[in-house]
């Protein structure tokens, strides 16, 4: 009994020694793909936003020491899982950022909820996130499947692209895709005249893309993502689908994949994002500072999350002066957020952070003024009509 | 009857060597047994369990390959259905962890049955082939079946308790429930190898004709040890749901049915204790070289080369001619 007495008051000691310093240490873990399809639009990208965030903040002088790792999940859920886990059990991580691809994410949600930690979703697609498996511990901050089909499908509908046709990847992320555009597309007043699903991964779309083009269709909405829409927007210049009169319609299109493309190729495209570089002063300021610290290339949305959700976790942590994540989630939520990259916004009860969306078209080669200028803003979708309404998520925070 | 007449004979030469192996092999048994009692506080309990699953797998792969004979390059089919059924057990039916698992188990001997009753009818390459289609099918059975969730999986699936008792949840405590299942797993491979069945399966192998001519049903043989690797890569890949709350197309993909291989060879195919080193290894380089990103495969591809190149017999292969003991 003695000796346990002894080294209980000896480890409170050390414990009290540790808090009288003052000094509040945070450990960020970025956990996204650094060797895969969306190594470019997270990756390395991500981690510099990361570290972007903590000096902008000025973290050092107001007495929070930020440390940064990172590690690549492999789009595998599998492979997240266990790297959430054994940084939050062994590593002593505080907060997961990034994490993009959907299925990596949820596994990530998971463990975040069971280990009562926090995790700020910059990369992934999925509104389960913040719909039927929002967690208490979760921010998804960039964008989600739904303001994706929302901004793209409702906006193409008022410009004129009544009558939609699907090529869809098929499994279960292209279906939940077609099936939310649809409902979006038919809300406003458009209607789907067929659908064609494709094999997952696909090479070879010609058939597909000939029955979207034979279906008289005026937009072919592009339920797929990563290598697939890639291959399938390459496919259609080849078939000259957008200089016949269609539109094509990426409904989960990043900026490095229009880099990717080229303009020649990806001219006429109408996507949504969250962020572009060249929408305002403090934007350019900003992706200026990236693009020198990085190797050139421009921010994508996710990078930009990635920076505006570690600048909003490092105010809460100033606010609440500590890192308990019960307070630093209820801080969060409470603080409406202020960045230069989405503005003014706010974190609602159910995770999802609220900021305008806007909408894009690609522009063609003759339009573009330099490198990275690739797209012609059509829009703004406001913030409030941006993202799913709080009721029908069917999140359990939301009763 | 054959079998049953020709086996005694078979095993009788070799049962003195399998005697004599006994001991030390009895007191490697006992060693890994009591590291695996004190390494949970020690190393990481989560990335223990990893690697007693996939050392698992390997073992039960290594009952075809290194005993049978018989390269199959469809294991992943085993592994990832066991997993997916037996998380859909402990999430959807509620059961618990230790019914999930042999409802896990039981799928994957299911399944071993009717791929293995088409497979073993073909030889080498065709086999592997063979094997490879089935696998590719089961992994499109698990992309597009409602039940296993597509790309996302199955996830937060409940540790639950054991016998609705013991809680599961802390990692310690799930560690010694997989501890003993695969220790288990283990030492039923192992008697399996020394059995007389085990005897008639490495005469098979050696030389099957001839095999065949001492009467011996050659392929109800190859059938029944067929099943059985895929029982025990159910068990493995059953018990990895329960451990990481997941079941996912990973597990279902061709390259995990490489993986194991890749396992097997570098440890020792053929050897009782190879495929677990090869696990280990393999699943440690895949855990602390995370951070070196796409660098990760590369390195591997290398070790890999390097083994064919310097020691073909594998890691423990080798150790085994230099103390001049079957491992």
């Amino acid at each position: 009994m003695k000796i346990s007495n002894l080294v209980l008051t000896a480890l409170a000691a050390t414990l009290m020694a540790g808090t009288a310093m003052a000094d509040t240490a945070v450990k960020l873990g970025v956990l996204n793909d650094r060797s895969g399809i969306y190594a470019d639009l997270a990756g390395e990208g991500s981690v510099i936003a990361a570290q972007m965030a903590v000096e902008d903040f000025k973290a050092a002088e107001k007495g929070i020491t930020v440390e940064i790792i990172s590690a690549d999940h492999q789009n595998k859920p599998d492979v997240a899982s266990t790297i959430a886990r054994q940084w939050y059990d062994q590593e002593g991580v505080d907060v997961i950022l990034d994490v993009p691809t959907s299925s990596a994410a949820l596994a990530v949600n998971d463990v975040t909820r069971e280990k009562n930690k926090v995790f700020i979703n910059s990369g992934a697609a999925s509104s389960d996130l913040t719909g039927s498996k929002c967690s208490p511990n979760t921010v998804h901050w960039t964008y989600d499947t739904w303001a994706l089909a929302n901004g793209t499908g409702s906006a193409m509908v008022q410009t004129g692209g009544k009558k939609w046709f699907f090529l869809t990847a098929d499994y279960a992320f292209g279906h939940a895709l077609e099936r939310d555009t649809t409902a979006v597309v038919e809300a406003a007043g458009g209607e789907v005249v067929g659908s064609v699903r494709h094999p997952f991964p696909g090479t070879d779309f010609s058939s597909f893309l000939l029955q979207a083009q034979s279906s008289g269709a005026e937009v072919i909405g592009l339920a797929n993502a990563g290598g697939d829409t890639i291959n399938s927007i390459k496919q259609a210049a080849e078939f000259g689908i957008t200089q016949g009169g269609q539109a094509l319609a990426g409904l989960l299109v990043f900026l490095t994949d229009v880099h990717a493309l080229g303009l020649q190729t990806a001219q006429g495209l109408v996507l949504t994002e969250s962020f572009y570089w060249d929408l305002n002063d403090q934007t350019r300021e900003w992706s200026k500072r990236f693009a020198e610290k990085g190797d050139g290339d421009m921010p994508t949305m996710v990078q930009a999350g990635v920076y505006a959700g570690v600048l909003h976790y490092l105010k809460a942590v100033e606010a609440t002066g500590g890192k308990d994540p019960t307070a630093i989630m209820a801080k969060m939520k409470e603080m409406p957020t202020d960045d230069p990259l989405f503005g003014k916004g706010s974190v609602r009860v159910d995770g999802r952070k609220i900021h305008d969306m806007y909408l894009f078209k690609v522009k063609a080669p003759d339009q573009s003024k330099g490198a990275w200028d690739y797209y012609e803003l059509v829009s703004t979708i406001p913030a409030d009509k941006a993202f799913r309404p709080l009721a029908d998520g069917g999140c359990e925070l939301a009763k | 009857m054959a079998v049953e007449t020709g086996s005694p004979a078979i095993a009788e030469p070799v049962s003195h060597a399998a005697n004599g192996m006994a001991r030390h092999h009895l007191y490697i048994f006992a060693a890994l047994l009591a590291f695996g009692l004190v390494a949970p506080f020690v190393l990481y309990p989560v990335f223990l369990m990893k690697v007693m699953c996939f050392a698992l797998f390997a073992c039960a792969f290594n009952l075809l390959l290194g005993y049978g004979g018989l390269l199959s390059f469809g294991h992943a089919a085993f592994f990832g259905s066991a997993s997916y059924v037996s998380a859909h057990a402990a999430k959807v039916w509620g059961l618990t962890p230790e019914l999930a698992v042999l409802t896990g188990t039981i799928a994957g001997a299911l399944l071993g049955l009717a791929i293995g009753a088409l497979a073993i009818r073909r030889q080498g390459i065709y086999f592997a082939m063979v094997t490879l289609a089935f696998a590719q099918m089961v992994f499109f059975f698990s992309l597009q079946a409602p039940f296993t969730g597509g790309e996302d999986g199955i996830q937060a699936v409940p540790r639950g308790s054991l016998l609705g008792l013991v809680d599961l949840s802390p990692d310690r405590t799930l560690y010694y429930f997989v501890l003993a299942v695969v220790f288990l797993g283990l030492l039923l491979i192992y008697r399996i190898i020394h059995s007389p069945f085990g005897q008639v399966l490495k005469a098979i192998r050696e030389n099957e004709p001839r095999a065949v001519s001492l009467g011996y049903r050659v392929n109800r043989y190859k059938l029944a040890v067929f099943v059985m690797s895929a029982t025990l890569a159910g068990l493995a890949g059953a018990t990895k749901a329960i451990v990481f709350q997941l079941a996912s197309l990973t597990d279902v993909y061709w390259t995990m049915s490489g993986e194991v291989v890749l396992m097997t060879l570098l440890g020792g195919m053929g050897t009782v204790f190879g495929p677990l080193v090869g696990a280990a290894v393999i699943v440690t380089m895949q855990n602390y070289l995370a951070t070196f990103g796409a660098w990760v495969t590369i390195i591997q591809g290398c070790i890999f080369v390097l083994g064919v190149l310097l020691f073909r017999e594998g890691i423990v292969g080798v150790l085994s001619k230099w103390v001049k003991k079957p491992l």
